[in-house]
């Protein structure tokens, strides 16, 4: 198999579980990288990268601008703020745009599902989705698969379990999916308001105790909680969220003592993570930073037909 | 001017009549129904072949006239309407300005005189459609109102859908519920279930439409009122308005034939052109409602036709508007859908569309009778037609059935004796 022999990186439901190890192996290389003086190659040189950003974000924009500058592309960023959208030009006409560009890539966040997927068929250039409303952010959950990966050797036979804001979650959807993919068994905690039942197609557990479940967990991902959620009656109060679902120091040492704590960030300190949990040993969550980058990478790599990579500048 | 049918198997629902006849149609009125007509006529259709039926009738189209004639206009519409095999459609009174005055409806009636077909308007509900206070059910129903309706929101009041209820008795007009808790709705745009958790997509519960039903059942109960529910689109609204009928609540309801065709797995690949509201639900409904249809709880058939400029669908799902455009898919779906796979006889089927929706608006169509208007629809149901881009006449195509290829070809429509459309 030469790179992944796709044109787009919409959702993890795509992808086979061969395409899902050549990501995460070639990431080794590039990660090794990131120690050397000098850390661009040229893979992509001569590519433009466009950053199509529809919804602010912080760490995944700059993960992906980093990624293709490390490997040598001509990078565009677009920001363009939610009131545009509504204003402003159309998606459809701003693809057009970007076709008459010459664009070789396009990295798209937005706000409503599916989006990238239109995109996709509507642009020759290959879409990577950064995210779109609840639906996926594969390369997240690459990062994600990828950090555990890397600290156990394998997800095989895991528990991991996922806690918080499930239902509006494209992280949560995208992760069960790839944790499912590498053999992990995967449990969804939260309010009845915050995880559906229907998350059970995807063959995963759900329970609304978490000191029921932390004990048993190999890997427990802390999402972020939205505080608007709160005026949607999802829940009563930040008090009560915190108390029932937040990992905490107490709850942190009643988990296995070499629990991974991982969050996809930003953090609500003191709301879904108290402090300690977020700082200690057990936590990789700025791994996960660092790991994002080389993860993008390799996607970067593999989609412009790059061959695995056996060790990379010899 | 006199014109014959020759050869068609007239399918009449309203008599029961399924037999091999001639239709001889004379100053626009259907003159004699009888085996082998001679006289000598201007013009002869061979309908050998082919099915003849009354006209059609389609109780729920949005013509966007007046306001956005640039989507859709009464005249336009009616042509589209000629093709997809219909003599007789009503408007929704959605429009900019909302269909609330005499004046709109004589418009509305107006514009039909140069149109091919006819147009029954149905006014709203409430002044404006805001849901606040009731319309001029009098003065709208003397102009030409049949039905009153502000489709496309609900009435949210309870009380004031009561009053409507009660006040419509004097006209013995239906009041058309487009019933939605917009609150549970909370802005969804897909069924909210198994495929709206994987798509990450908010989702509309059946319960939005389901609460809305139950409660102006109960209200038309207490009102004594006439309500037809519009595009029922769950199985569990079925259920409640059969057991409203079997508890004599005066209730008669309709389906478009997206709901017995499609089911919300259509989103994922269809995106925008799968969005209506209320939208695409399960195969369990889409079953629910075949059966409705069956056994009568269903009435009507509609098409919800919506049209909407391609620009507008073509944005990110949750942007692009609510709706599909149905009069020309509507006889290709009855025929291959419920016909074809579901075993309805032509009668039982086509009975959803012509003489029943007549009864509920107590329109003087929908029947193949001598002494009637010449409303008359040719269909030959063995014919194949494919979906596209160039088989859709309306000017916006936003539809998930292109690419489609259906059983069930309008070969001839006759509106007042007059051939509307002939298939080329």
């Amino acid at each position: 198999m030469t790179g992944l022999n796709r044109k787009d990186l919409l959702d993890i439901q795509d992808l086979s579980l061969d395409e899902i190890n050549l990501i995460c192996n070639n990431a080794r290389y590039f990660k090794d990288l990131f120690t050397r003086s000098v850390k661009t190659v040229p893979v992509l040189r001569g590519k433009t990268v466009c950053c199509l950003f529809y919804e602010p974000s912080t760490r995944t924009k700059l993960s992906f601008e980093l990624a293709a500058k490390r490997l040598s592309a001509d990078l565009i960023n677009i920001a363009v703020s939610t009131s545009s959208v509504v204003k402003g030009e159309s998606l459809i006409d701003t693809v057009h745009t970007l076709e008459a560009m010459k664009a070789d890539y396009i990295v798209m966040r937005h706000a409503v599902s599916l989006a990238p997927h239109f995109l996709s068929k509507n642009i020759g250039a290959s879409v990577i989705n950064a995210g779109d409303g609840f639906h996926a952010h594969p390369t997240q959950a690459m990062l994600d698969a990828y950090s555990i990966l890397e600290k156990r050797g394998s997800l095989a036979g895991l528990h991991i379990g996922i806690v918080g804001d499930i239902k509006h979650s494209r992280v949560a959807r995208s992760d069960i999916e790839v944790f499912n993919k590498l053999g992990a068994k995967v449990t969804l905690c939260g309010p009845p308001t915050l995880v559906p039942d229907e998350f059970r197609q995807y063959g995963v557990d759900i329970t609304y105790d978490l000191d029921g479940l932390i004990g048993k967990l190999d890997v427990i991902n802390m999402l972020r909680i939205q505080k608007e959620r709160q005026k949607g009656s999802h829940f009563p109060s930040i008090r009560e969220y915190h108390r029932q679902f937040a990992l905490t120091n107490e709850r942190l040492r009643r988990c296995k003592p070499d629990i991974i704590v991982m969050h996809p960030g930003p953090i609500n300190r003191g709301i879904e993570i108290d402090d300690g949990a977020a700082n200690s040993a057990n936590a990789i969550i700025e791994e996960q930073v660092t790991n994002g980058v080389a993860v993008r990478m390799s996607i970067f790599y593999l989609l412009a037909g790059g061959a695995p990579l056996e060790g990379i500048g010899e | 001017m006199k014109l014959v049918i020759k050869n068609g198997r007239v399918i009449d629902p309203a008599s029961h009549t399924d037999d091999r006849r001639d239709v001889l149609v004379e100053d626009g009125f259907i003159a004699k129904i009888a085996a082998n007509i001679a006289d000598s006529v201007d013009e002869t259709i061979d309908a050998a072949g082919c099915v003849v039926l009354p006209g059609l009738i389609d109780m729920h189209v949005h013509f966007r006239e007046p306001g956005r004639e640039d989507i859709e206009t009464i005249i336009g519409g009616s042509t589209v309407a000629a093709k997809g095999g219909f003599t007789s459609v009503c408007t929704m009174p959605n429009t900019v300005p909302p269909i609330d005055n005499q004046a709109l409806v004589r418009f509305i009636k107006l514009e039909a005189e140069q149109g091919p077909i006819n147009i029954f308007p149905i006014a709203t509900i409430t002044k404006g459609g805001q849901g606040e206070e009731i319309s001029e059910m009098g003065e709208l129903v003397k102009v030409g109102a049949v039905g009153f309706s502000d489709d496309g929101k609900p009435v949210m009041s309870s009380i004031v859908m009561r009053r409507a209820l009660e006040y419509a008795r004097m006209f013995d007009v239906p009041i058309i519920t487009h019933s939605e808790d917009a609150q549970l709705a909370n802005g969804g745009i897909m069924n909210e279930g198994a495929n709206s958790v994987l798509l990450g997509l908010p989702g509309i519960p059946k319960a939005a439409e389901e609460v809305m039903i139950a409660r102006d059942m109960i209200l038309a109960r207490l009102a004594k009122g006439r309500v037809h529910v519009a595009h029922v689109s769950s199985g569990g609204s079925v259920e409640i308005i059969r057991r409203a009928k079997s508890d004599a609540v005066r209730v008669t309801c309709e389906t478009a034939p997206h709901y017995f065709a499609l089911t919300d797995d259509a989103v994922e690949q269809h995106l925008s052109m799968a969005k209506m509201n209320p939208p695409l639900r399960t195969e369990e409904d889409r079953q629910a409602i075949i059966a409705g249809l069956r056994d009568g709880s269903v009435d009507v058939i509609a098409t919800d036709h919506a049209p909407h400029p391609i620009n507008e669908k073509m944005q990110e799902i949750e942007y692009a508007p609510f709706g599909i455009i149905g009069l020309e898919t509507a006889v290709p779906l009855i025929v291959t859908v419920l016909v074809r796979e579901n075993g309805f006889s032509l009668l039982q089927a086509f009975e959803k569309v012509t003489i029943n929706p007549a009864r509920i608006l107590k329109l003087d169509r929908g029947a193949l009778q001598e002494g009637a208007a010449a409303d008359i629809t040719v269909i030959d149901p063995e014919k194949k037609v494919l979906i596209d881009q160039a088989f859709i006449a309306s000017k916006c195509k936003n539809t998930p059935f292109l690419g489609r290829e259906l059983y069930g070809s309008v070969e001839w429509t006759i509106c007042g004796g007059r051939v509307v459309y002939r298939k080329g």
